[in-house]
């Protein structure tokens, strides 16, 4: 693989990993009520948004009340953004000779349930289905919406496992709105305007017409993409503005906007990481989990960025093309791919989106070759622990660490525990109920959709073993919140307006309250003093079983499914 | 007995549920001003701010990097345009559209066993290969790109084209090789992306100082 392009996720990782502890220790103290130097500024429009929600900025809840609070929010969110689309023909910015798609009541609630539960699934074009209003006010509204109750979900898990002898997790409110306007906002300012300044649109124009060079006439669509195309990576939603996402050149005009956009996917749960570490008084834990992140996350970019690299022999086998890397092409694969991308950002935002949760992407995967194109699915698979996303990605990884724990506590006749925290029963119970949530799911509503004509129906150019990748991404997008699919799968039709949207359902909200509960049960019990027989959590070893539990639990689950899938393909691509 | 306890166990769940009930009852005012006052503070003012800001800092880029000549908009620096003229740099294959479509961004979608992209890439190289006998092809020549809407061209695709415009515009290979490499821009701060050819940018220039005859 390219030089540049290993010096480039060198760099990457580089800059996430100077930015974890003081981005982690903001986070904490924003979150903790600590003073910040944005107080002066916030606190006002804090106190007024209080105000008028009637909400006791002191009172704290526990798990059950904090889980509700969650789940009315996204049900606010999703009504609201269904409001917006539904009646988007009525309300400003609605152009009906560009806007031709109609927006129908299952495309709407397919959407308003995506994007409020941070999928973004997005079974439209933007360029000919969203007004600019509906872009703005709904989907750049539910960026910002679903990303901060998603952190404040995260946050509530970190205060449960560093609180004893309590059933407090916090306000929910307090935590969306500190969230936004301390977090996502003041960051999005900053970052919209760097985008602006690398190309992005920002405007309310009309599509431009304009009379190419050879005579030829062609419509530009525009909009106040930036506003969006930021919060979607921050917020690690991924919806964009476009059809073509990241690859459209408006929306990610440079490598420089792409490093930019995914950063912001990966430095918030990244930092978690460290706030969960300063919050339960274990840096060297919380540094544990960052560290088995990285790994995982270099192994995955290294595999996808050799398998994109060595192309397609396929293609090499056509008389007289050059597939090859030189100073003067990238080579490999370049079937959607953009020029300025190459292989190298194109892998890295593959592999960074896939497993932070975020829908966003710059090349398309359903062109990726077929282990290439495995790597994202098996990053969603996984479970987005790889960093994941905002607020969910913390306790998904330390769930697995649970599931690791136990596992180990039965081999070495031990109870398990974790940061003094017994892991008795009823935690078992909940945590069963999360591990299994995503094979239970992902294979029922696969298995179904082909073997049955309306899902088959949704392949559109790829059959076979290409085909059934494809369905089967779209679910384990959609389970897990991530919302990018390859893009043959025709998924506007009521089929999969529906089976994506309860894949989504559960993915956000039947992981969201399991895990609610489990830091309730944590908060609730004494912390238990460390002994001579203890399992070290800030240790190599644990990092070993972290990522053999990930691996293991992950690989019995799908194996079979991949190896229907992309591994067949694999085979006979190098026949 | 043991209906006592299923009193006991039924009045038990009945207050849990209620207890549940009474949460989402008073959470749902919260949830609904809290939704309508961050969407207003964060779908409303922070892009209009942004709208605003932009407006004064970067106003070409914001209005979408139009290209204007003669008082008319001929695209943008940042869409690729389709070119079909002998004496034109050519751009990458599309699938936006017909072809570089800026309402319909998109690619092909094609899995890499996909027959029909093998036989695009053929029918692609073909016509390649009778313009330069010989040269292997560059491979983003013959592959669409995600958007359909890719601007640039990697200098190998450029490098490749230059015999047909040398011999076109009446040039020699080594002008039209310069005037390549004044709209080659490298990586961004040396590290970032890669080396890439502006379709538009060159053949505007191309016009500028040696127009066909």
């Amino acid at each position: 693989m390219g030089l540049f392009s290993l010096l480039q996720y060198a760099l990457f990782l580089l800059i996430v990993a100077v930015l974890v502890k003081p981005v982690g220790g903001y986070l904490a103290r924003v979150f903790s009520g600590e003073k910040t130097f944005l107080d002066p500024v916030l606190h006002p429009v804090e106190r007024l948004i209080y105000k008028l929600a009637r909400v006791d900025a002191e009172q704290e809840m526990d798990w059950k009340c904090y889980a509700v609070s969650f789940v009315c929010s996204g049900l606010a969110g999703t009504l609201l953004l269904y409001g917006i689309l539904r009646l988007q023909y009525l309300l400003p910015w609605f152009f009906p000779d560009y806007h031709t798609t109609p927006m129908t009541a299952d495309l709407a609630m397919n959407t308003a349930i995506s994007f409020s539960t941070t999928t973004t699934w997005q079974a439209y074009a933007g360029e000919s289905t969203m007004s600019y209003f509906s872009q703005m006010v709904g989907l750049t509204a539910q960026g910002f919406l679903a990303g901060a109750s998603g952190l404040a979900g995260g946050m509530a898990f970190i205060r449960g496992l560093s609180r004893d002898e309590t059933n407090k997790l916090g306000n929910f409110w307090v935590d969306l709105v500190r969230g936004s306007l301390w977090v996502l906002l003041p960051i999005s300012i900053v970052g919209s305007l760097l985008l602006i300044w690398q190309g992005v649109p920002m405007n309310f124009s009309h599509y431009v017409e304009a009379i190419t060079l050879e005579g030829g006439s062609q419509l530009i669509a525009q909009g106040p993409v930036a506003g969006l195309e930021w919060i979607k990576n921050l917020g690690t939603n991924g919806g964009g503005f476009f059809n073509a996402n990241g690859a459209h050149p408006y929306a990610n005009p440079t490598a420089l906007t792409n490093i930019l956009g995914m950063l912001a996917i990966v430095v918030l749960p990244a930092a978690l990481t460290s706030t969960f570490g300063r919050m339960t008084q274990r840096p060297r834990h919380g540094w544990l989990l960052f560290w088995v992140m990285a790994f995982l996350f270099t192994a995955g970019l290294l595999f996808n960025g050799w398998a994109e690299q060595a192309g397609n022999p396929l293609m090499a086998r056509q008389p007289n093309v050059a597939v090859s890397a030189s100073g003067a092409q990238p080579g490999g694969n370049m079937e959607g791919k953009e020029v300025r991308f190459g292989i190298g950002q194109s892998v890295l935002t593959a592999v960074t989106t896939s497993n932070g949760a975020t829908g966003s992407y710059n090349s398309i995967h359903d062109s990726y070759t077929p282990l290439g194109g495995m790597i994202p699915l098996a990053n969603m698979l996984l479970g987005e622990i790889i960093f994941g996303g905002l607020g969910s990605g913390i306790y998904s990884i330390i769930i697995v660490a649970l599931v690791g724990l136990f596992l180990a506590g039965i081999m070495i006749g031990r109870s398990p525990e974790y940061l003094g925290k017994l892991i008795g029963t009823p935690e078992i119970k909940l945590i069963t109920l999360y591990t299994l949530a995503g094979p239970v799911v992902l294979m029922s509503l696969t298995a179904v959709a082909v073997v049955t004509k309306p899902g088959l129906s949704g392949l559109t150019v790829n059959q076979g073993p290409h085909g059934f990748t494809s369905i089967f991404y779209a679910y384990a997008s959609s389970f897990a919140n991530n919302g990018q699919n390859f893009v043959n799968l025709n998924a506007n039709a009521p089929f999969y307006n529906l089976s994506t949207a309860i894949a989504m359902m559960v993915g956000r909200f039947g992981l969201a309250i399991p895990a609610l509960a489990l830091a309730g049960l944590f908060a609730s019990q004494r912390r238990r003093p460390a002994t001579v027989g203890t399992l070290p959590t800030d240790t190599f070893s644990f990092g070993v079983l972290l990522v053999g539990t990930a691996v293991v639990v992950g690989g019995l689950s799908y194996f079979a499914a991949l190896a229907l899938g992309p591994i067949v393909e694999h085979f006979m691509m190098t026949r | 007995m043991f209906q006592r306890k299923d009193a006991k166990n039924r009045k038990a769940r009945k207050a849990v549920y209620g207890k549940i009930i009474m949460n989402i009852l008073k959470q749902i005012y919260p949830a609904i001003a809290i939704t309508i006052a961050l969407t207003v503070l964060l779908g409303i003012v922070y892009p209009l701010v942004v709208t605003g800001l932009a407006q004064v800092m970067f106003p070409a880029k914001a209005a979408g990097s139009l290209i204007q000549k003669d008082g008319k908009v001929i695209g943008s620096r940042l869409i690729g345009q389709p070119f079909t003229g002998r004496g034109y740099f050519h751009s990458r294959p599309s699938a936006a559209g017909t072809g570089y479509d800026a309402t319909a961004s998109g690619g092909t979608n094609l899995g890499p066993t996909s027959q029909k992209l093998m036989d695009n890439i053929k029918t692609a190289a073909e016509s390649l290969r009778a313009e330069n006998p010989g040269t292997p092809i560059p491979i983003d020549l013959v592959t669409s790109s995600a958007s359909g809407l890719d601007p640039h061209i990697t200098p190998a695709a450029a490098e490749f084209q230059i015999p047909r415009i040398a011999k076109e515009r009446v040039m020699t290979a080594d002008e039209v090789r310069r005037l390549v490499r004044e709209h080659t821009e490298g990586r961004q701060f040396g590290l970032l992306g890669e080396p890439r050819v502006n379709v538009l940018e060159l053949n505007l220039a191309l016009d500028g100082i040696h127009p066909m005859r």
